[in-house]
């Protein structure tokens, strides 16, 4: 599985994605588990609202921080997280 | 010593609401404590309330509302409500019985996130004797209106030697019904599944052939449906990280208000456990004796205290070392270091000479006759 460039990205409806106070990072809940999250990783979850593609996400990403080259870090993290149900395209 | 040692706790994670130990099923490997008859009393909507309100403050994110069967509470809808307000990851741990369409809506709305249906078999005749109740039928449309709506759907079996043979058919009727999650779970031999162990436990050729099946299937469905495989421990040679380590993510919340630090806790002597209604979350996870009894390492006997893998599974499970061995304080007699470890043999052996005997004793089913009668 790995992702197509061409379509949007989407959190998945079967997956919660949240900030948490009293743990003071974003985490994904779903049956039986949580997963927590880093800031970027979360940074790049919340993009995936079905409205951007993996190159509109890069380049969100690589304005609002400032900095370039980040295509093959975020490839490689929505890789994992379409393996793992948390985002999908359609 | 135990309850003196106070390390700094981690906050609760997970929360089980256990809204009331009434329930129209009986099953006999029930979880709920075997003299559950005696606590009548059950919390209010505003106790309830209070209780998520502090848990959820403090941190607790998954939420479970259990029983019995918590369909029975006529203010599920209404706690339901407070826990999303809330933010809490919540899920109904339900029988089916009892549950419509409007309510699986109503839920919905009320911001359920997901539903876990117990299924006891794979078909109808089966499950209806193990259940106690006619409702093989009504689950498995339950299971379609959950999906329908948009829930993960969540399917539970609880494997013992009754209906270990149908694991191939159990997995089939999963995938047909559209599960997402599917959570095997090799009885646990606690409350009413050790009344009825020599009735419930399979053999170690039932648990291997059906554990292959299994894991072949986890491949093929991958992707599709995520099978959860909850081990029996009386197979193994180490025991389980019971609770993820006493006090340190799960918090329990019986109906009479009692909080325990996992379901069985209940049955130990002298944790003298804190009551909602007397004292606040916060006190009872930092404070309480019951919380701080078996936490950290500190409390452990030999072969546990020497042990190089006591930081892995924290000597096992409290509650079958009680059960099993007759003090709280030793190694799980799961580990086959315990000194003890011949009881599982035993348990295993006179379970085996049950199955083969012409008068084999029935099931004790769970309810509130059998609840007195035993406690």
């Amino acid at each position: 599985m790995s992702i197509n460039p061409d379509k949007s990205i989407k959190f998945s409806p079967m997956h919660r994605l949240q900030w948490e106070e009293a743990q003071q990072k974003h985490v994904i809940l779903y049956p039986e588990g949580m997963v927590e999250l880093n800031q970027s990783s979360a940074e790049i979850l919340k993009l995936c609202d079905g409205s951007r593609n993996l190159a509109q996400i890069v380049s969100e990403l690589e304005l609002k921080f400032v900095t370039e080259g980040l295509t093959d870090d975020i490839t490689a993290f929505l890789e994992v997280a379409l393996q793992n149900g948390w985002i999908n395209q359609n | 010593m135990a309850g003196l040692t106070k390390t700094n706790p981690t906050p609760p994670r997970w929360l089980l609401a256990e809204l009331t130990y009434a329930c129209p099923l009986q099953c006999p490997y029930c979880a709920n404590p075997i003299d559950y008859a005696k606590y009548q009393t059950e919390l209010d909507t505003e106790d309830w309330k209070r209780v998520l309100t502090q848990a959820r403050k403090m941190g607790a994110v998954q939420l479970g509302f259990s029983g019995g069967e918590p369909l029975t509470r006529k203010d599920l809808t209404e706690l339901v409500k407070h826990a999303r307000d809330l933010g809490y990851y919540s899920n109904l741990i339900t029988s089916g019985y009892g549950l419509t369409e409007e309510k699986i809506i109503q839920l919905k709305e009320a911001g359920l996130d997901h539903i876990q249906v117990s299924i006891q078999a794979s078909t109808q005749e089966l499950n209806d004797h193990i259940a106690g109740t006619t409702s093989f039928q009504h689950k498995k449309e339950v299971a379609r209106l959950v999906k329908k709506h948009g829930y993960p759907m969540v399917l539970c079996v609880v494997i013992h030697r009754e209906n270990i043979h149908q694991m191939a058919q159990i997995l089939e009727m999963a995938e047909e019904l559209g599960a997402d999650y599917l959570e095997l779970a090799n009885t646990q031999y606690y409350g009413w599944a050790h009344a009825n162990r020599d009735l419930l436990l399979p053999t170690k050729e039932q648990f291997e052939q059906a554990e292959q099946i299994a894991q072949a299937y986890k491949e093929k469905v991958a992707g599709k449906m995520k099978i959860y495989y909850v081990v029996p421990d009386f197979y193994e040679d180490r025991p389980k990280a019971c609770m993820n380590g006493w006090g340190t993510t799960f918090l329990t919340i019986a109906p009479d208000g009692v909080a325990l630090p996992c379901h069985s806790a209940r049955e130990l002597p002298g944790l003298d456990c804190p009551n909602v209604n007397d004292y606040s979350i916060e006190e009872i996870w930092n404070e309480s004796k019951a919380f701080n009894f078996f936490r950290g390492l500190e409390w452990m006997k030999e072969p546990c205290r020497s042990c190089d893998e006591k930081e892995k599974d924290f000597g096992g499970c409290r509650c079958q070392a009680y059960l099993l061995t007759g003090d709280m304080y030793n190694a799980d007699p799961v580990c086959s270091k315990s000194p003890d470890h011949a009881v599982i043999r035993q348990a295993i052996d006179s379970a085996a000479k049950n199955a083969l005997s012409a008068d084999a004793k029935p099931l004790i089913f769970r309810n509130s006759k059998n609840s007195r009668l035993l406690s």
